[in-house]
């Protein structure tokens, strides 16, 4: 039988050949300028600094603080050393007691303790990059889809779509009402779906927001439970950031919460995602969180965590850290306050500035790598670096501006500069644009929580 | 009954076929385990677990070197300036020295007869993710893998349960002691295409769970051209490799390949663990080596679903650097190995149970068909079921690994104390001497 000659796209599959892992994306170009630049204070002060990253990096001195005092949370301490044997070949997929237990109880915290979480419906993913990716395969047929809200989490393009072959199906929400999630958008998106004969297996809601950092109404949240009920298809929550809400603002109000006053929902259909990654900054552990209130759903979710288990000498950490009551009340506490003086500072001095790009060597990231549907939008992150830092950003952003409003005043309209290779040119019109942004940011009901807010660039 | 249907449509078919293999046998016997457990001094009727690949032989050497090793962790007051970048690194790369460090390991185990390139490291959820990366990467839905049985019961979930590739069995036979030729993947593969299915690889356990045997070079060397005849991949699974009884003698794949003229790297590909050699399953240290830069780039991006913590990375990193460790490590780790091996190994000859020489591995394939009733595979599960029960052992029966032959059991022995050895080759010793076979115990 005569071999085959293949090529290197045909030695390898379709989905190693395809770009369905979502790198094309321009959200990396600015990652990619970052990484050839960093910004250091002392040896690179002229490089990129990183604001498309979000991170959470204001309480590292409350955990260390808190190592030094527990030594027997590692097995690789004198304290800890006769627990390493037992953790090193611990591998069942139920993961340890304690550690289920320590993060329901967490959970539970972050929601100030209005709703309790069961330890057993606890399900260990590889960060919540792999909570979608599992929830994709647990919910849906290759070509199903899922109705997600622009502007979304670049990463949703590969983690609920690559291997899976889901589709993700725009819900438009518009800057003229805030990016308000209306049911008209449901209802639209849904049926747009069906006319093109795609089978729709779910909602996925990210709340609080990435990348618009706000939170959802109560009446929001219970239209959307409504809405997936009346259509049988599945919610998923993506609750990853629901400790950064700032104390300023209304309570964060989980998806969990909401059922529990609503008997008419079909508990089958909701599931939330978590992850340590944004709420303790702890993205490098790769805790990701399935929780699922469908006891199937738990089930082959659990088998799946195979493929992603959380490490057991992490698990052993975390369980220690999060059973002590008094040092995660502090944290929360002082993670919310840090959070907020930092986005009070930035939000401020933003107010009297435009949005910058890559000339700025500030990655911050497009709007349409979100899948905004309206150019001109960008999100800023802020909570990933010291106070010095900030202050650097602050001034370059500043200092951008003032030559935008200098070239203005003297005539010259500014040339669209493309900042990518894409079509997406940003283009500033001659309008006072500092009036304009102070009126967006005082118009939105719901002011953006710390992480990140979504700044327009222009009108 | 509408109702579950109606649950069961609200889920995928992934959801709700049995494709994550946990309705094989293999994992009853865990349960009769779970309920009763052996201890040497607590409960000494309990079932004694024959049945988990683990290493458990060496930790106090691990444990010795954290003792003296402050620095390794990020939780001691030593390593603790260390945590922040280490808690916020989630590059998909990952550490430099983690990889650099695992590339340097391999390399020893290997004798140092090959390098390993830290930049082909790619990690992975453990070899159960990379095992299902690998896949991923290299076949669509349907596409086909020659897999040699017996193989490793969870191969079914790991290579075809998410990724719907397809698993072709390349059956081995006690007539030859289990051992692979290049005519039995030459015939598999002939068939294979004649059924009109599209076969896209091959994929080897060297050294071989259940068997313990490692490929003579001869056949690898074999194995590695054929590959290339074809045009098709080849999958080495060498996680056991350093568990040989001879230190350092594994011959891997990657010798073998620089052996064969006009062989194509971008077909060759190894996975590889930490959870066997080093005996650490519960940190999820799974690796895909590939020598095709555009399966490496691929995996890189899919590790994203199963990174290995860095605070483990970090560990690692300095375990597996510290050079003097690491050659004592795989030296005592093979001899006390080897020893517990011929220590049940002799045992079993004294009251002439078979079983297949072996040179490797954490088990050796046990030979019990004079005990069957019937050569059939419900004999071999009856007579299971009375080793589990009754002699209180649990091995694992040879039809959960696709053997095409009853009456083979898989054995494990280093997962337990040397009590415990002593106290389960006795039970085995009584039982062929007293059940229904009808041997003699040698003078």
């Amino acid at each position: 039988m005569v071999a085959q000659f293949r090529d290197q796209d045909q030695l390898l599959s379709k989905m190693a050949t395809g770009n369905g892992h979502g790198e094309d994306s321009p959200y990396f170009d600015g990652w990619k300028a970052y990484d050839k630049d960093p910004y250091h204070p002392t040896e690179r002060p002229n490089g990129v600094i990183q604001m498309g990253l979000a991170e959470n990096q204001l309480c590292f001195d409350l955990i260390q603080e808190w190592l030094m005092k527990n030594p027997e949370a590692s097995i690789c301490t004198p304290d800890g050393v006769e627990n390493f044997k037992d953790i090193a070949l611990f591998q069942d997929y139920h993961g340890l007691p304690e550690f289920r237990e320590a993060i329901a109880k967490f959970m539970g915290k972050v929601r100030g303790g209005r709703v309790k979480f069961n330890p057993d419906r606890i399900v260990m993913s590889g960060g919540a990059t792999g909570a979608h990716e599992t929830m994709a395969f647990c919910l849906a047929e290759p070509g199903d889809a899922f109705l997600v809200p622009t502007p979304y989490y670049a990463g949703f393009d590969r983690d609920l779509r690559w291997r899976t072959r889901v589709q993700l199906a725009p819900v438009v929400c518009e800057s003229c009402n805030n990016f308000k999630i209306t049911k008209s958008a449901l209802e639209a998106a849904y049926e747009n779906a069906k006319e093109a004969n795609i089978r729709v297996k779910g909602l996925l809601i990210t709340n609080p927001s990435n990348p618009l950092g706000n939170i959802l109404d109560r009446e929001t949240l219970k239209g959307i439970v409504s809405f997936i009920n009346e259509k049988n298809i599945h919610l998923v929550c993506d609750e990853i950031y629901a400790a950064t809400v700032s104390t300023n603002q209304p309570n964060f109000i989980s998806f969990s919460e909401v059922i529990e006053e609503d008997i008419e929902c079909n508990r089958d259909l909701i599931h939330i995602v978590y992850s340590l990654s944004k709420d303790m900054g702890f993205p490098g552990f790769r805790v990701g969180i399935v929780y699922s209130y469908n006891d199937a759903v738990v089930n082959c979710a659990r088998k799946m965590s195979s493929f992603g288990l959380v490490s057991t000498q992490t698990q052993h950490l975390i369980a220690s850290m999060l059973s002590d009551d008094e040092f995660v009340d502090r944290f929360i506490a002082k993670s919310k306050e840090r959070l907020e003086t930092r986005h009070k500072v930035f939000t401020q001095e933003l107010a009297r500035v435009e949005i910058s790009c890559f000339e700025v060597k500030l990655n911050v990231s497009p709007g349409s790598s979100f899948h905004c549907l309206e150019p001109g939008w960008f999100r800023v992150c802020f909570a990933n670096m010291d106070d010095n830092t900030m202050e650097v950003a602050l001034s370059r952003i500043k200092a951008f501006m003032h030559q935008i409003k200098d070239q203005n005043r003297e005539g010259k309209v500014l040339a669209k500069k493309p900042c990518r290779q894409s079509s997406l040119k940003l283009s500033l019109s001659r309008r006072r644009v500092d009036d304009f942004l102070m009126s967006q940011i005082s118009m939105s009901p719901h002011s953006p929580t710390p992480q990140s807010p979504l700044v327009p660039a222009r009108n | 009954m509408a109702v579950e249907n109606r649950k069961q449509q609200l889920l995928s078919r992934i959801a709700t076929n049995d494709g994550h293999g946990e309705n094989s046998p293999y994992f009853h016997g865990w349960d009769a385990y779970e309920k009763n457990r052996f201890h040497p001094t607590q409960n000494r009727n309990g079932v004694i677990q024959m049945g988990l690949a683990e290493n458990q032989l060496c930790f106090d050497l691990i444990e010795k070197w954290i003792k003296e090793n402050p620095k390794a962790s990020i939780c001691t007051p030593e390593g603790v300036n260390e945590f922040k970048e280490i808690a916020i690194f989630q590059d998909y790369h990952g550490l430099k020295a983690f990889r650099e460090a695992v590339a340097k390991f391999m390399g020893k185990v290997r004798g140092n007869r090959v390098t390993f390139d830290p930049n082909r490291i790619v990690m992975s959820g453990g070899a159960t993710g990379a095992n299902e990366t690998i896949m991923f990467c290299l076949a669509d839905p349907g596409d086909a893998f020659l897999v040699p049985s017996p193989y490793y019961p969870a191969f079914d979930r790991d290579l075809g349960w998410r990724t719907r590739a397809q698993i072709v069995p390349v059956n081995c036979s006690s007539s030859n002691d289990f051992q692979l030729t290049r005519a039995a993947v030459e015939e598999a593969y002939e068939k294979a295409l004649e059924s009109n299915i599209n076969v896209k690889g091959l994929l080897l356990t060297n050294p071989s769970n259940p068997l313990g045997t490692t490929l003579e070079r001869e056949t690898l060397k074999a194995l590695v051209t054929f590959v290339n005849e074809k045009n098709i991949h080849l999958v080495c699974d060498e996680i056991y490799s350093a568990t040989t009884f001879t230190p350092s003698r594994f011959v891997s794949v990657a010798e073998v390949m620089q052996e064969v003229e006009h062989c194509n790297p971008d077909l060759i590909h190894i996975i590889y663990s930490l959870s066997k050699d080093l005996g650490l399953p519960g940190f999820r240290v799974g690796i895909v080596y590939s020598y095709n830069d555009a399966v490496v780039s691929c995996a890189r991006k899919m590790s994203s679903f199963g990174l290995v913590s860095s605070q483990s990375q970090h560990f690692l990193a300095a375990l597996l650097s510290d050079e003097e460790f690491i050659d004592n490590f795989l030296s005592e780790s093979s001899k006390r190995l080897a020893k517990r091996y011929r220590f049940l190994t002799e045992g079993l000859k004294k009251v002439r149970v078979s079983y297949v020489e072996s040179d490797a591995g954490l088990f050796f394939w046990m030979d019990l068909r004079r005990l069957l009733m019937e050569q059939t595979f419900d004999a071999e599960l009856e007579l299971w079921r009375v080793i589990v029960d009754d002699v209180k052992l649990n091995v694992s029966p040879g039809y959960s690994f696709h053997v095409s032959e009853p009456g083979w059991f898989r054995v494990c022995f280093a997962n337990m104390d040397d009590e415990t050895v002593k106290v389960a080759l006795n039970r085995i010793q009584a039982f062929v001497q007293t059940g229904n076979g009808t041997t003699e115990a040698s003078p």
